[in-house]
């Protein structure tokens, strides 16, 4: 039990799931791994339960909307996670087709994920298949529309009232 | 109560016998007594509980008792941002509240949508839009005083009620009704 | 008539959005038989207001009046906060003095926060008097606040590359009095009041007990995770600022009046944050150095490379973090907020279902996670 760096972490994943790491980025601001999504519940099992990294928390999930990327649009779906006994910490990608962001759910690994993807799903309309119950959480349960994606439009009144006063 | 006046035409007795309408009896004892709805909803909320703690102190104009509950209160005080999520609470709140009411719009936000007027998709543009609105006060978030200045308003308002019409209050026609 | 002749049934209970105990605008949907709560399920969102999508269509140095406004209570460091990640992801160098005034805003705002939450602690639980106590010292704090940047709550004081105002010796000296003031004399003075009050401990002893393991993989931060026990504090783990030269101790639970992780426990952990924030500020106040309070270029403009980062600082709530993604201009292409408050209220159905939990034990439970809804919702 002892803090690793990231390419060490990044070692680890590859020895146990060759397949899963699609890129690493150590040099940007902030050091970065992206992972298949159909391996992101492998990933993220491993993080947990693999007694040299050890991340516990699941300190945040972002959804990024990518409209206009060269190799087709994308939703980034990016996971922060942190080790509270190694003081380590990583950040994990996925990337996933626009049109029909799905992925594994971790609610089951981390609880906090439940409300964190409750919320992706809201504001970006990406789909964790597996969540118990993957409504709305922060919108009106009858809203329409992902916010967060850059395409957006707000609705010109809902429920009557008008939305757009100028 | 300085502000009742005696009515009094008889020179002899006008120390004696005190004469007032009704309606200044009425209007004196409630804008003395105002119960505010705690209706707290945002940042403002804090500054609501600051005028009604020690160094602000609300109770020395004669409100003070937030009440929990609409049923006991005649004035609502929107402190914070009313979403889309939360305007048909606010509605019912309001109309679950005795006549006549008195609705304070505290800040920014309640007023226009404050920062959130231009981006903010799940913000209601104004309370204004859902029950009709006695008294603006700006801010973001109003310093207590300006609340007090406010609640000074309505008092003055309360004091120009008058017991026989009942039709002032009225809901505005074009205002929301919940789905 | 025997017991079995009265029919009972489960009732369906509906607290909030608009109810005074649960802090603003949070609905719960209970359960209950009896007194006894089944089950529990939290509805959020009645405050939602797009600080996401406000912060897409703003320039960077207009974010930072947004994030005051998650977290109203603790204004300072969510700016510091959303600071820290911009700082890095454009190189920015903080002056010196600035890292100084930073560290003494920000606890001096921690108190002022663990006063509200104590005061209104107070208040859920059915005392009174402690609420006007602490907002009588609070008001203190506000008004060296308001001397330093004009506002009461949502100051944006706290500002990329530095802070907004330099601070006058006038404000030192107000500071210093005001440490002089608060500890030790008037901390004693709120535990003689309410800690240690014999019904105030029946009320939260037992209650809501929360295991490590459990907070932790619900996400749970700040005091709320300290009053389980576990040791975990950014300010010492991954210091920002300048916190790694400060000495303070991280006070944790320790179940002295019960089991480890109660109501009472992270209630405790709050009030011994406030002597420690005191400390700190001692120890920056005479610190201090001369100096810029602001780079120069970062006070009129920013703009990044393009790069992400996330970034966390320890608010008074939790870890408050921010992911930031800039795509090279000046107006950043995504802002998340992790909010504390967010991840700490989603363990209450849990909570609830743990033990046997009361009607008003559910309120001392939301009490003592001590959130605010403005940084639940965004």
């Amino acid at each position: 039990m002892a803090r690793l760096e990231v390419g060490q972490i990044i070692a680890v994943l590859k020895e146990k799931l060759p397949d899963a790491v699609v890129e690493e980025v150590l040099d940007g601001v902030d050091p970065f791994v992206v992972v298949k999504a159909e391996a992101w519940a492998a990933v993220a099992g491993l993080c947990r339960d693999d007694s040299r990294l050890g991340f516990d928390l699941l300190s945040c999930i972002t959804g990024v909307d990518y409209p206009e990327r060269e190799d087709g649009a994308e939703i980034e779906v990016i996971y922060n996670l942190d080790s509270i006994a190694n003081h380590h910490e990583l950040t994990v990608k996925v990337k996933l087709p626009r049109d029909d962001p799905r992925i594994a759910s971790v609610e089951e690994i981390w609880r906090t994920a439940d409300w964190h993807e409750r919320e992706t799903y809201d504001l970006l309309g990406v789909v964790f298949e597996g969540h118990h119950n993957l409504v709305r959480i922060l919108c009106a349960e009858d809203w329409v529309g992902h916010p967060l994606r850059k395409d957006y439009e707000p609705p010109d009144s809902f429920h009557g009232i008008k939305n757009v006063i100028y | 109560m300085s502000e009742l006046e005696n009515r009094n035409p008889d020179p002899l007795t006008k120390n004696v016998v005190f004469l007032t309408a009704v309606d200044d009896i009425i209007n004196a004892t409630r804008a003395n007594s105002v119960w505010p709805l705690t209706f707290g909803l945002a940042c403002c909320a804090i500054e609501m509980m600051a005028t009604g703690a020690a160094k602000y102190d609300i109770d020395r104009f004669g409100s003070g008792p937030f009440r929990g509950t609409p049923r006991q209160s005649d004035l609502m005080i929107v402190a914070g941002t009313v979403t889309h999520k939360m305007a048909p609470r606010v509605k019912r709140l309001y109309d679950q509240m005795p006549e006549p009411k008195y609705v304070i719009a505290m800040g920014g936000c309640v007023i226009r949508g404050g920062p959130y007027v231009k981006h903010g998709y799940h913000v209601v543009k104004g309370v204004d839009l859902l029950v009709p609105v006695d008294v603006y006060i700006p801010g973001c978030p109003p310093r207590p005083e300006a609340l007090l200045e406010g609640l000074f308003k309505v008092q003055k308002l309360m004091k120009r009620e008058k017991i026989l019409d009942r039709t002032r209050r009225t809901t505005k026609p074009e205002v929301y009704q919940p789905v | 008539m025997t017991e079995a002749k009265i029919r009972t049934e489960e009732m369906l209970l509906n607290m909030g959005p608009q109810h005074p105990s649960t802090h603003g605008v949070f609905r719960v949907v209970v359960r209950t038989d009896g007194e006894l709560i089944l089950e529990s399920e939290s509805h959020i969102g009645y405050l939602h207001r797009c600080f996401e999508k406000c912060a897409e269509g703003n320039n960077y140095l207009q974010v930072v009046p947004y994030t005051d406004r998650m977290d109203y209570l603790c204004a300072m460091m969510n700016n510091w906060g959303y600071a820290v990640a911009v700082e890095k992801l454009a190189g920015i160098e903080v002056p010196e003095r600035a890292e100084y005034i930073r560290v003494m805003v920000a606890e001096l705002n921690r108190v002022a926060s663990h006063l509200l939450a104590f005061g209104t602690y107070g208040l859920d639980i059915g005392a009174i008097t402690p609420f006007l106590y602490a907002f009588r010292d609070r008001e203190r704090i506000l008004k060296i606040f308001e001397k330093l940047c004009g506002q009461r709550l949502n100051y944006s004081y706290v500002r990329v590359g530095g802070v907004t105002f330099d601070m006058t010796e006038e404000i030192l000296a107000d500071i210093e009095a005001f440490c002089d003031y608060f500890d030790p004399k008037i901390i004693d003075e709120y535990d003689n009041l309410l800690s240690y009050n014999g019904i105030f401990i029946s009320r939260t002893a037992n209650v809501g007990v929360m295991p490590a393991d459990l907070a932790i993989s619900y996400g749970v931060t700040g005091p709320s995770l300290r009053g389980s026990g576990v040791q975990r504090d950014l300010r010492r783990d991954a210091p920002y600022g300048i916190y790694d030269r400060l000495e303070f101790d991280v006070p944790v639970g320790t179940g002295e009046m019960g089991q480890l992780g109660d109501c009472w426990d992270r209630y405790m952990v709050r009030m011994r944050e406030m002597r420690q924030s005191i400390r700190l500020v001692r120890q920056a106040l005479a610190g201090i150095p001369e100096g810029p309070f602001c780079d120069k270029k970062a006070y009129r403009a920013v703009k990044p490379k393009a790069g992400e980062t996330y970034k966390r600082v320890e608010g008074a709530r939790g870890e408050v973090g921010f992911y930031i993604v800039s795509d090279g201009t000046n107006i950043p292409y995504r802002v998340k907020a992790r909010a504390p408050s967010f991840s700490n209220i989603s363990i209450l159905d849990k909570l609830t279902s743990l033990s046997d939990v009361m009607v008003a034990d559910l309120v001392a439970i939301i009490g003592s996670l001590d959130i605010v809804l403005g940084e639940v919702d965004r």
